[in-house]
């Protein structure tokens, strides 16, 4: 399995995917080390199991180190018994975890696929988001953490690349965080673990290998429910989460080329999600684009448009561009076809620009 | 995890073996060419027609890393025997199916007979007085319940009920077999077991009416019950969720090293779902303490057994999973007192799941949505309701013994009827909870578009206070 993952790094690199993941204003600390995505997830794995004795890791094949060795080394440091597999369910692997979590343990569990979680719908979104909802606070199962990559990867088709964020978007009870770079997702990880409540964490897989940068050792953790400005801008805002933003920030500095200054917003969590900080920028820009890689309908970029329209209408000077993915199922061959690509969002920057 | 995965990894396991040869890393992004000229690995002992093949068919058949197995293949078994994952197995030269059920159903362990006298060579030494006399009197109890709840139901005073009829000797007398350390992931028809652990007549009514003291607070409809102080999980209706939940929470037991298991009920609809089976496996394979409870009651609303699988039963499927099962007369109290107890001490003595299907029959309808007269006899549920009826064959145990008589009866009948009655005007006339309480408990702390979505709609009941509830304070 290993060696296939290495295939996805590999390949991924004849892409010319740039990646510039640090905003201008908080550049990591300088005692880190350059690491890529997975090992940043690993590193915060580490520090989970080891700053809380009951947490536990566990999902199909994390053993040995999980099919994107995010899970590396764990189980020598910490035993079976704290990071195991499971069988191949994904509806098992939740509702056991929920009934950890609703013990006092944090279970983090991984499904290996983001396009493989909806066996496990039901046990997400009946049974833990409502977990504290329904017993009045009687029970919680806020230690659950669920972690699963998501997105194109080059070639994953239709069952290695689904983004299927939104629909966990629509579940009062849930948050759902996504981070762009290693050192994004080692801090909101660790909050993640931690936060009394159920999160989904969409891992971004293109980056596990190609994300690389400097991330401090140590244990930190990055704010919940915060979106983070990485770039300034005057003319248009755009928003986006995960992956998708090296894409944007590569349409950013076209743009610079020619005159247009954009802002960039990392959403970071998608629910509850920061509405005063997109909302603030849109004042300032007066335009918004918003570009994520699911499918355009009922996506979270829908969310985001209606309620910036709601509450800048006065201020906005275009119309809310989404640069998404198409509404197909995710295609094989036509991969380039269906992305939200760098080309595609600079075009809607500058129709939006000059509408 | 989707089979291209697997395939794609077994393929990168002979890609990397292969390459090693060639020491040439740009196999990978080529395509297959150099393949075709390779021989085909050696897969011995598995008749398969190459390595790739041959993990992908060991990868169904079970546990284990693929490099173990190979190395696991005993040449001294000969062709005789397959040293394979969880043990020998023999050749045979014969092609033989294995039948779809044994010749005879699974046989049922009893206690009690219809007229309430044990079996000679049963054994019940931990049913004394007291406990034989809580149990009788929280069958009664509940029996009381249910026809006064149902009746407010059918007077439009709460909202919906679902009654335990027939289920009592299950409800009551599983939970009389655990300790209050253990922890319950109930269905919906187990309320008896929460009237055992010190439920109140007032809490029942409290969460039916949904006031302020419910501690659901109003957001559930009746009859999903919930305590922390009682280790009773909040009742969440869709069907076989809680079961996984169960296991996971016995792991948590087993880490801590307590001395204590969970319990989990179902029903035998509820052994259709993907989550049973999850559950189930999941618990064998991780070896936890937690007892699968199934009510096997012959509906699942209007589906009979007979339309909702081809097994002999439920019992058959912990065996299949590996979980040692039993099944028993779920309306003979002492039967399944006795099966709890058993279950109990295995699942924590020896750190493992238990399986009980318990036989039995839903007596009343589904719930007050349902008329079940509809799709099933009068004559069967009035043979259910009377000759087998697990409550009056607990009573002539108990009378027999000494411990009851009809003056206890009509004492305990008519005091907790008067109790609910009671419980229930308090509880009817009590405040429902505050608006401000529809807001809470989504997460730990309540978010900015819950606090906007509050405000604005405490702006719109000042505009139009007539379209909502007099009874929730603003």
């Amino acid at each position: 399995m290993a060696m296939a993952l290495r295939t996805i790094g590999r390949r991924t690199s004849f892409l010319r995917r740039g990646f510039s993941s640090l905003s201008e204003a908080t550049k990591a600390p300088t005692d880190g080390k350059l690491i890529n995505l997975f090992s940043a997830i690993n590193q915060a794995l580490h520090i989970a199991l080891d700053t809380d004795p009951r947490s536990y890791v566990f999902g199909e094949d994390v053993r040995f180190g999980g099919v994107f060795r995010c899970t590396t080394g764990l189980a020598d440091k910490f035993g079976r018994n704290r990071v195991f597999n499971t069988p191949l369910c994904e509806q098992g692997i939740v509702g056991f975890a929920i009934g950890l979590a609703a013990m006092g343990n944090r279970a983090i569990a991984e499904i290996q696929f983001a396009d493989y979680i909806y066996p496990a719908f039901d046990q997400i979104v009946n049974e833990a988001a409502k977990f504290r909802y329904r017993s009045g606070n009687e029970f919680n199962c806020g230690g659950l953490t669920v972690r699963t990559p998501y997105g194109a990867v080059g070639h994953g088709g239709h069952y290695h690349s689904q983004s299927p964020e939104s629909f966990f978007c629509h579940v009062p009870g849930l948050k759902v965080v996504i981070p762009r770079s290693p050192f994004q997702a080692k801090g909101l990880l660790l909050s993640c673990i931690r936060d009394p409540n159920p999160v989904v964490f969409f891992e971004p897989k293109w980056l596990y290998r190609l994300a690389v940068e400097e991330v401090p050792q140590d244990d930190y953790m990055l704010p919940l429910s915060e979106a983070e400005v990485i770039r300034q801008g005057t003319d248009i805002t755009l928003v986006g989460w995960g992956a998708q933003l090296s894409v944007l920030e590569q349409a950013c500095e076209e743009a610079a080329k020619e005159g247009i200054s954009c802002e960039l917003i990392d959403l970071r969590t998608l629910i509850p999600w920061d509405k005063e900080t997109v909302e603030a920028s849109v004042r300032k820009t007066g335009k918004l684009l918003v570009s994520h890689e699911a499918p355009l309908t009922g996506g979270f970029g829908a969310e985001i448009s209606a309620s910036i329209a709601e509450r800048c209408f006065l201020r906005l000077e275009a119309p809310v561009a989404r640069i998404c993915g198409l509404d197909t199922p995710f295609p094989l061959v036509y991969e380039q076809f269906y992305m939200p690509t760098k080309n595609k969002i600079l075009d809607a920057i500058k129709a939006t620009v000059k509408y | 995890m989707a089979a291209w995965f697997t395939r794609s990894s077994g393929l990168a396991r002979l890609l990397s073996r292969r390459t090693t040869k060639m020491a040439s890393p740009a196999i990978f992004g080529s395509g297959l060419g150099p393949l075709s000229s390779d021989p085909p690995m050696p897969a011995p002992g598995f008749g398969a027609s190459s390595a790739g093949e041959c993990l992908r068919s060991l990868r169904h058949l079970g546990s284990g890393k693929a490099g173990e197995m190979m190395s696991q293949v005993d040449d001294r078994c000969g062709d005789q025997m397959l040293d394979f994952p969880g043990g020998k197995v023999a050749f045979v030269p014969e092609m033989r199916f294995l039948p779809a059920s044994p010749s005879e159903r699974i046989n049922c362990y009893r206690v009690l007979d219809y007229n309430g006298q044990t079996f000679s060579g049963s054994r019940f030494p931990e049913v004394g007085k007291e406990v034989a006399v809580k149990m009788y009197s929280d069958m009664i109890t509940l029996q009381v319940m249910d026809t006064i709840f149902y009746e407010a139901q059918r007077q439009g005073r709460i909202s919906f009920y679902l009654t335990s009829n027939g289920e009592e000797a299950i409800n009551v007398a599983s939970a009389a077999a655990l300790t209050m350390d253990d922890i319950v992931f109930p269905q919906y028809r187990e309320p008896g077991v929460l009237l055992w652990r010190g439920f109140t007549l007032h809490e029942f009514a409290n969460q039916c009416f949904g006031n302020k003291l419910d501690y659901g607070k109003g957001r559930q409809m009746p009859i999903h019950y919930g305590s922390n102080r009682l280790n009773y999980y909040t009742v969440s209706s869709p069907i076989a969720t809680q079961i996984p939940q169960a296991v996971g929470a016995a792991y948590s037991l087993k880490m801590d090293g307590k001395k204590a298991c969970t319990i989990t009920y179902f029903g035998d609809g509820a052994s259709s779902e993907g989550d049973f089976h999850a559950a189930l496996n999941f618990a064998a394979v991780l070896e936890v303490p937690v007892i699968f409870f199934c009510r096997n009651n012959g509906w699942a609303i209007s589906t009979p057994t007979t339309e909702q699988f081809r097994s002999d039963g439920i019992v058959v499927r912990g065996q299949a999973y590996g979980i040692d099962s039993i099944r028993v007369d779920g309306n003979d109290a002492l039967a399944v007192y006795n099966a709890v107890h058993a279950a109990r001490e295995m699942a924590i003595q020896e750190c493992k799941p238990i399986f009980i299907e318990a036989l039995t029959y839903r007596a009343g309808h589904h719930s007050t949505s349902d008329d079940s007269t509809k799709y099933r006899s009068t004559d069967e549920i009035e043979h259910w309701r009377t000759a087998r009826d697990p409550v009056s064959r607990f009573r002539k145990w108990v009378e027999r013994n000494g411990w009851w008589s009809d003056a206890a009866e009509e004492e305990h009948r008519g005091n907790t009827r008067k109790e609910l009655l009671r419980a229930i005007l308090i509880a009817e006339r009590a405040e429902k909870p505050p608006l401000s309480e529809l807001f809470t408990d989504v997460y730990d702390h309540v978010p900015s578009n819950l606090h906007e979505q509050e405000k604005l709609l405490r702006e719109t009941i000042k505009k139009h206070p007539v379209e909502y509830p007099s009874d929730v304070p603003v």
